[in-house]
């Protein structure tokens, strides 16, 4: 691997669009661990926010009525400003990404089409189809081949090392080759994507483990807001599979086994347009009460909208209905429940995408800004990652531009002890004749976090839960390899990940237990009102020892001051 | 119980592939995915292959199934009944591991054929305008995942590696359908060749092969029109 000023790891929207904004000026690579177009933005169905006003019903739309909408729909958590700069910048963001090529669906008057969404006070929200991230994807990809960006595929970076405050570098595992490999760097962006895939039932891709956020937290960059976990209030039966609130956003309907639009009873005014947090819990609560099918979905009706409509807008959505759910939404309702989806949570960075380590920045879902707070409005997350991701690569090119100083000869060699540790731990685990299985590890993490950690929170689950982290921690340190196999090893990538993983649950767990009050998609049964006086700050965790130390950081409110949230 | 019949290589230590038997019983709702991804966890962790999304949507997990190509995550355990199911990588590439396939010659193909808009001027103010009709043509070839089953099935690209396959000439053809693309006539005289879009013999493979209804040789039959078209426009640019 040759030398790069500045690495980027993850390839998914945040990390080609940080790529594409610092490539040229300094000397780049973006790193995956997956193939580029592999990354899980891919599946990203609705759309993407912006306030274009093409819609004939959001005319008097404008980007402040946007920033209003994603900091009433995150409970107030979000900071403002943070907020603000995310809107603001959306306009001329989709005017660029339609000049670079993303097919979005368009208005009778030429104009980028935008359909309603949750949350949302006008239609803001682009799309093309129901496929807004597979083409936003594959565009920037596209324009990253158009500049030659640097790519090392199939690449797992295992460690973060950081000295004194200021990052030096990383280590990875080399799938291919199966070799481990020290790469110093002047600087670093993480754009490593949710955690999803610690939750049992998640609309997230099979390689969303999160292993980024546990990373940087061990490297003691600070993490913030895990507590906060979005539940996504359609996904497919059985699979989880996200059905796109496109599918709302385009007329269907929510439907009990009593065949009534239960909507009507938790957000009449906007019905299945309330936001995620909001629907999410509506739809528990009727499979909670009874009132579900088979105690386990709701129906989501697109009958009505008609096979053209269906075709033309949602042909994503049918797709998946009849190759992964057997039936067709022309002429059956799909059977949906509540699923995780998306971390709100996550690197503590600021509006730069900074992070209190020096050189180490963070971007996307891995990073939390924050401007989601409690609970992020769909077509939101797409828009963050592009725009924070651009950010995260000027912010890096300055950084490197100022006088970031070579890696030392000792940096190098602290790079390498992180290395060679890792390369122990993983001989002493091939050493082992007996132990535990990961996969049997992890499944029973997963368990746990669905079981204990879902939709609906109370302090004896969060506790018991966390006993059951202690106990797989112990039983982590037994865990062996059963094969002999060094190349395209995925039970090694495995076992580095599940580390982290335990990590990212243990702090959501922690987050989620001292929060006592409910706020946007933390909802504590056994303190089920927001509490703004004792809890409008954000949780922030930084390693000491062993343990997550807790402090707080005051959100800020310079535009609106906090009311209470009703649809 | 059932028997899964996997491809097994690993090029560097094994002189050639063997079969290698699983037992396994799959829940009924199990796609072949989740039956690989189960037999590698329970019996035999070093079995390689790849796959992401779980909803045929990343385009990683292509693989050969009982002699059909497909992608696992699409494919459903009950459909198949079969017994022995056998499971091999993408036919016409070279394994890098087991299930895992080398798909360079796929990525140079789509690097070659320049897949990216190559719009005239700046960014419009207020974006550019176009014709709803005019991208819906566009879709057809937007729903690409890059899964390489097109590639792999083509028997142009088995017989001759120069030949840019499905994929990538359906890509190119996206941007020529779409109205903001201004890319010069010798970017399409990239592919007016017998290792472009001459090179396709008809019998549309790739479009059988297809999880996502492209029909690439859609694109490619396109492309061949446009080239036609222009050559009668532009007599003396023409090439040999």
């Amino acid at each position: 691997m040759k030398n790069h000023d500045l690495l980027i790891v993850g390839g998914g929207l945040a990390g080609l669009a940080a790529a594409l904004s610092a490539d040229r000026k300094v000397n780049v690579a973006v790193i995956s661990k997956v193939h580029p177009l592999r990354s899980h933005s891919v599946a990203a169905q609705g759309g993407i926010n912006a306030a274009l006003g093409n819609h004939p019903d959001g005319k008097e739309d404008s980007w402040e009525k946007h920033a209003f909408d994603t900091i009433k729909g995150s409970d107030y958590l979000a900071d403002q400003d943070a907020a603000e700069l995310l809107c603001r910048k959306a306009v001329p963001l989709m005017y660029e990404l339609d000049h670079w090529g993303v097919p979005f669906s368009r208005f009778s008057t030429g104009a980028i089409a935008q359909r309603p969404f949750g949350g949302a006070g006008f239609p803001r929200t682009c799309y093309a189809a129901d496929r807004t991230g597979q083409v936003l994807l594959h565009t920037l990809y596209e324009q990253a081949v158009r500049k030659s960006v640097t790519f090392y595929d199939e690449l797992l970076v295992t460690n973060l090392v950081v000295r004194d405050g200021r990052c030096l570098g990383l280590v990875a595992y080399d799938l291919a080759k199966g070799k481990i490999l020290i790469i110093p760097s002047k600087a670093v962006i993480f754009a490593t994507g949710g955690y999803g895939r610690v939750y049992q039932r998640s609309t997230n891709a099979f390689i969303n483990f999160g292993s980024g956020i546990g990373m940087a937290y061990r490297a003691g960059v600070p993490v913030k807001d895990l507590e906060f976990v979005q539940f996504h209030p359609t996904t497919l039966l059985g699979k989880n599979i996200l059905i796109s609130e496109a599918a709302r956003g385009e007329g269907g309907y929510l439907v009990n086994n009593q065949g009534r639009r239960f909507m009507a009873d938790y957000a009449p005014s906007v019905m299945e347009l309330a936001p995620r947090d909001i629907v999410a819990r509506s739809i528990q609560t009727e499979i909670d009460q009874g009132r579900g099918f088979e105690n386990q979905s709701v129906h989501l009706d697109l009958r009505h909208l008609g096979r053209d409509k269906i075709e033309k807008r949602l042909p994503g959505i049918r797709d998946i209905c009849i190759y992964f759910g057997g039936l067709d939404p022309v002429d059956t309702p799909i059977p949906v429940q509540p699923a995780q989806h998306y971390s709100m949570g996550g690197i503590d960075v600021d509006k730069d995408c900074a992070s209190p380590v020096k050189g180490f920045y963070a971007a996307g879902e891995c990073a939390c800004v924050s401007v989601h707070g409690a609970n992020r409005l769909g077509g939101n997350s797409l828009l963050e990652s592009i725009v924070f991701g651009k950010i995260a690569g000027e912010s890096a090119v300055r950084f490197v531009e100022g006088g970031a100083s070579d890696p030392t000869p000792e940096d190098l060699r602290e790079i390498g002890r992180e290395a060679r540790r890792l390369y122990e731990l993983t001989r002493a685990i091939k050493q082992r004749a007996v132990g535990e299985n990961v996969y049997q590890l992890l499944n029973a993490l997963k368990k746990v976090m669905s079981d204990k950690a879902g939709v609906f929170r109370n302090a004896e689950n969060l506790r018991s839960a966390l006993e059951d982290i202690a106990e797989l921690r112990q039983a982590y340190r037994r865990v062996f390899i059963v094969g002999t196999c060094d190349r395209y090893c995925q039970e090694f990538t495995t076992l580095v990940e599940f580390d982290y993983m335990l990590d990212v649950s243990e702090m959501i767990l922690r987050g989620a237990l001292n929060r006592e009050e409910t706020r946007g998609s933390h909802f504590r049964t056994d303190f089920p009102k927001r509490n703004d006086e004792a809890w409008l700050k954000h949780t922030i965790m930084t390693r000491q020892g062993n343990f997550p130390r807790i402090s707080y950081r005051d959100v800020d409110l310079s535009k609106y001051k906090p009311q209470e949230r009703k649809y | 119980m059932t028997t899964f019949k996997i491809l097994r290589f690993d090029p560097l230590t094994q002189e050639t592939p063997h079969f290698q038997a699983y037992e396994h019983t799959p829940n009924p709702k199990d796609s072949m995915l989740d039956v690989l991804k189960d037999i590698r966890d329970q019996q035999d962790p070093a079995l390689s292959f790849r796959y992401s999304c779980r909803e045929a949507v990343c385009g990683s997990c292509a693989v050969t199934i009982n002699g059909s190509i497909c992608l696992a995550c699409r494919t459903q355990f009950e459909d198949l009944q079969t017994d022995p199911v056998l499971i091999e990588p993408l036919p016409n590439l070279e394994i890098q591991k087991d299930l895992v396939v080398d798909l360079e010659p796929f990525w140079e193909a789509y690097r070659f054929v320049q897949p990216y808009l190559q719009p005239a001027g700046d960014v419009p103010e207020k974006g550019h305008r176009v014709e709803e009709k005019q991208m819906e043509a566009v879709f057809q070839y937007i729903t690409c995942i890059m899964c390489a089953c097109c590639y792999s099935a083509c028997p142009v690209a088995s017989r001759d590696d120069r030949y840019l396959g499905p994929a990538a000439l359906a890509k190119l053809y996206r941007f020529v359908l779409d109205p903001r693309d201004k890319r010069p006539y010798n970017a399409l005289a990239r592919v007016d060749s017998p290792a472009g879009v001459w090179g396709c013999d008809t019998v549309f493979r790739c479009n059988e092969v297809c999880p996502k209804k492209v029909r690439p040789a859609d694109g490619i039959e396109g492309l061949r029109r446009k080239l036609i078209v222009k050559r009668a426009r532009h007599p003396l640019r023409r090439k040999r």
